[in-house]
């Protein structure tokens, strides 16, 4: 995933405002169970990306990130001995003991896997739509190690990328088999500790982290786009406090799986939605 | 005045190594001096470096004593980030020294740490740029750049600030010829220009020896000779004859003194000696003929040429257009005989790795045809062949045991020196059936004249068990040892296609030092010794003739 300009609204905003907007929004289906809260969550994300013209590298994150969703799921019912429903008795079973599949801990597999692609969707439009550079500039006057911590991770992505790039041609530059695609991500894991000392060590030779401050003053001035994405954010902030404060979703998993579609429910999916998406309603201002 | 760099007593060892990376080393570096790191690999140039910029002992850890200073700044009491502000440093490879998304930023960046104004940090960039020749990169994204336009980007970010001290770890290793010479003549400005200092690692010396004030040469971690560059060849010729430069090679087997240090040095010896008329008039620039070994190679070749064999691989038309982008290779044909040793030299971006792994499946081309037996390809990084967490694992013992590895079964691929880690990717390449065709991609980049020699016998085995083999490379001095014939790639085709000889020993840029000091009557200093001698025989012979006369 590389960032590449787009001319949309989050593009248009300042990094810090446009990566504390997906920040919050991982954040909110952090705190929600409500699996329609959390499709909602999902459809808002898909919606941001298309407005933000990155869908098809959200799309194919969340495509990646399916296996691990479904993981989630099937590996919620065989771990948790909650629920009332018993779906399935797969009997004793070493390490694990006396196996009982409920219908209360799949649909909570469920949700898992829901919010998985949620929280995974958040961070590739993250890092399709919020631009690094800015970033790393803007967590330069917070302190050294958070930006270090920052620059790295934004960074490595791309160097790691490249890494497996040229394994897997190395790879299949060989008589015999390849190895499986398993050996070389386990190579790129390998080496990602070096790779990040040699990122980390270039940061520390330009200079990053030395006490001087880039001279006050000559900041931009707030952009439309950048109070609408700022708004946008705490209001999505306020309304998950205060919806997980209140218990607005209802939601119960165990024993008995409890999820109402009433009227709060809705109206709690409604704001989500609309207090995300509206920034993207206004594109004035933004470069072709 | 403050030294630009001054060392007392260094000595370091990495964490968890019981051999000392640098010992006891004692130098000042005046400003603006221009100084050349000389030594094999793993002789401690680049440890040194990394001292010097102040991530040894502060980044790597390990065991640090004596006291180094740059620019006035003790690095054991400051950090990397504050010896940023007097050093510039540019470490071997390009990919993990940008570190900003666009070049702009990446020139920028350094300059915004230090907190410079807006208007100041604009003023710098262009100026890097333009000094550099980057300035048409400026808008361009750093991970659309080829590994030539990375390594200037990330000397520009180096020395964007006008450091007082510019660290240097083979800059050129990632440049063809031109782009070489163009860097090195930017850093021989800025040391002119600016005052800055220059520390330069580098393995190619017969590139830089010219501009040096003085060399340093590293062995075993310890300063083995400190020198004006004449001195230092001296030293070299006696004491390690690795280090020389082709053209002192030369002199010095052909019994000339002094020994020279540049192209022009070494022109105006034969001249004083009266040597270089004759020698530069055996081929004019454009003649094909030249020193009888030269006629043989050109004679070889040509019969080898007539001979109609079924080629190894044969490209017929082939094109790479790519999708949204430039066309790497325009109509390529070229055939390759078994056995055939062919070197493919040409300018950064020319298409040379792009026509290896076509060659190799890697690419599919979009048109054109591309016949011939299973071809093996050795990419840049040998490291990226080797997935296993023990040497042993990589291969059978016998297999092992060919590549002369057999003593390194217990170890991490990674923990190989880089002439090791070379021949085990030749070997897990080479594994299996054997292929019709061996490809190598730049595969002396970084390697000291020993390894490059050993891995030169390792490749005519190869041909001579009926491989052909095939190197992309910028070393002119590789491809004169080791290819019988070397085709040039412009603009993703053949634009000369000939005996090694010929294109060597006609070319500017791609020529070895011993054919632009020979105007082209040899390439390899060994064979330009022996024309000397004969010349120099002549010469004598004359001079006896003619004294004879006289008496």
């Amino acid at each position: 995933m590389i960032y590449q300009r787009r001319s949309s609204p989050l593009h248009a905003a300042r990094a810090a405002v446009a990566s504390a907007w997906c920040v919050v929004l991982a954040l909110v289906a952090l705190s929600f169970d409500h699996p329609l809260v959390l499709c909602v969550l999902l459809a808002t994300v898909v919606a941001a990306a298309a407005a933000a013209r990155v869908s098809r590298r959200v799309l194919l994150a969340l495509l990646v990130a399916l296996p691990l969703a479904l993981a989630w799921a099937l590996i919620n019912p065989l771990v948790m001995r909650e629920g009332l429903t018993v779906i399935a008795r797969l009997g004793t079973v070493p390490v694990l003991g006396q196996l009982d599949v409920t219908a209360e801990a799949t649909a909570y597999g469920g949700v898992l896997a829901l919010r998985t692609l949620v929280i995974i969707g958040c961070f590739a439009l993250h890092s399709a739509a919020v631009d690094p550079d800015d970033l790393l500039r803007a967590f330069r006057r917070v302190s050294f190690r958070s930006a270090l911590t920052a620059a790295l991770a934004t960074r490595i992505v791309p160097v790691l990328a490249r890494d497996a790039r040229r394994l897997h041609d190395a790879q299949r530059c060989l008589a015999g088999e390849p190895a499986p695609r398993r050996a070389v991500v386990r190579a790129v894991a390998a080496g990602a500790l070096d790779r990040a000392v040699d990122v980390a060590a270039t940061l520390e030779v330009r200079g990053y982290g030395a006490a001087r401050r880039a001279p006050r003053g000559g900041g931009c001035p707030w952009s439309r786009h950048d109070l609408a994405f700022a708004f946008s954010a705490g209001a999505l902030a306020v309304a998950g406090v205060a919806a997980y404060a209140g218990n607005w979703e209802s939601f119960d998993a165990y024993p008995a799986f409890v999820a109402p579609v009433e009227g709060g429910q809705l109206w709690l999916c409604g704001a989500l939605a609309l207090g995300a998406l509206l920034p993207f309603a206004d594109r004035r201002g933004i470069e072709p | 005045m403050t030294a630009a760099l001054r060392l007392d007593r260094v000595s370091y060892r990495y964490p968890g190594t019981a051999t000392p990376a640098l010992r006891d080393i004692s130098l000042a570096v005046a400003p603006g001096e221009f100084v050349v790191l000389a030594g094999g690999s793993g002789s401690g140039k680049s440890t040194l470096l990394r001292a010097a910029s102040a991530l040894v002992p502060h980044f790597h850890g390990g065991e640090f004593t004596g006291r180094l200073e740059v620019g006035g700044l003790d690095t054991r009491a400051h950090e990397p980030a504050d010896i940023a502000a007097v050093a510039g440093t540019l470490f071997q490879d390009p990919e993990t020294q940008v570190v900003m998304g666009t070049v702009r930023a990446e020139l920028a960046f350094p300059l915004e740490n230090r907190g410079l104004a807006a208007a100041a940090v604009a003023r710098g960039v262009e100026e890097a740029a333009l000094a550099l020749g980057i300035a048409p990169l400026l808008e361009r994204s750093t991970h659309e750049l080829s590994g030539g336009e990375l390594q200037r980007v990330a000397l520009g970010a180096a020395l964007v600030g006008r450091p007082r001290v510019a660290l240097l770890d083979e800059p050129t290793s990632q440049l063809d010829p031109v782009a070489g010479d163009e860097l090195l003549g930017v850093l021989r400005r800025l040391n002119e220009e600016w005052g800055t200092a220059v520390i330069l690692a580098e393995h190619r010396l017969e590139r830089c020896l010219s501009a040096a004030d003085r060399v340093i040469a590293l062995r075993d971690g310890a300063v083995a000779c400190d020198a004006h560059p004449r001195g230092f060849l001296d030293w070299a010729a006696e004491h390690q004859p690795e280090l020389q430069t082709p053209g002192a090679r030369m002199f010095s087997l052909a019994g000339l003194h002094p020994l020279p240090v540049s192209v022009k040095d070494a022109r105006r010896a034969l001249a004083a000696a009266r040597l270089d008329v004759d020698i530069r008039g055996q081929r004019a620039p454009d003649d094909a003929g030249g020193s009888p070994q030269h006629a043989q190679a050109v004679s070889r070749w040509r019969r080898s040429r007539a001979k109609r064999v079924e080629p190894a691989l044969a490209f017929s038309s082939v094109w790479l257009e790519l999708k949204g982008s430039r066309t790497v290779l325009r109509g390529v044909d070229l055939e390759i005989a078994p056995g055939e040793r062919v070197a493919l030299m040409g300018r950064n971006g020319a298409g040379k790795s792009t026509l290896l792994k076509v060659a190799a499946g890697l690419l599919t081309p979009t048109r054109g045809r591309l016949r011939g037996g299973r071809v093996a390809l050795l990419l840049q990084s040998p490291g990226d062949y080797a997935l296993r967490d023990r040497v042993g694992d990589e291969l059978p013992a016998a297999g092992l045991a060919a590549a002369g590895l057999a003593a390194r079964a217990d170890r991490h691929p990674r923990d190989l020196s880089g002439g090791e880690r070379q021949r085990l990717a030749l070997a897990i390449v080479l594994h299996g059936k054997r292929p019709a065709v061996v490809c190598l991609d730049e595969p002396t980049r970084g390697m000291d004249r020993g390894d490059k020699g050993a891995l030169g016998v390792l490749l005519a085995e190869l041909a001579g068990a009926g491989s052909a083999v095939i190197v992309a490379t910028h070393d002119a001095e590789f491809v004169a040892a080791f290819a019988q014939r070397t085709v040039l790639l412009g603009d993703g085709r053949p634009v000369a296609d000939a005996p090694t000889a010929d294109v060597l020993a006609g070319g500017w840029y791609f020529a070895t030092q011993t054919a632009r000091i020979l105007g082209g009557a040899a390439l390899l200093p060994e064979d330009g010794a022996a024309l000397l001698r004969r010349e120099t025989r002549g010469e004598a012979g004359d001079r006896a003739l003619s004294a004879r006369a006289d008496g």
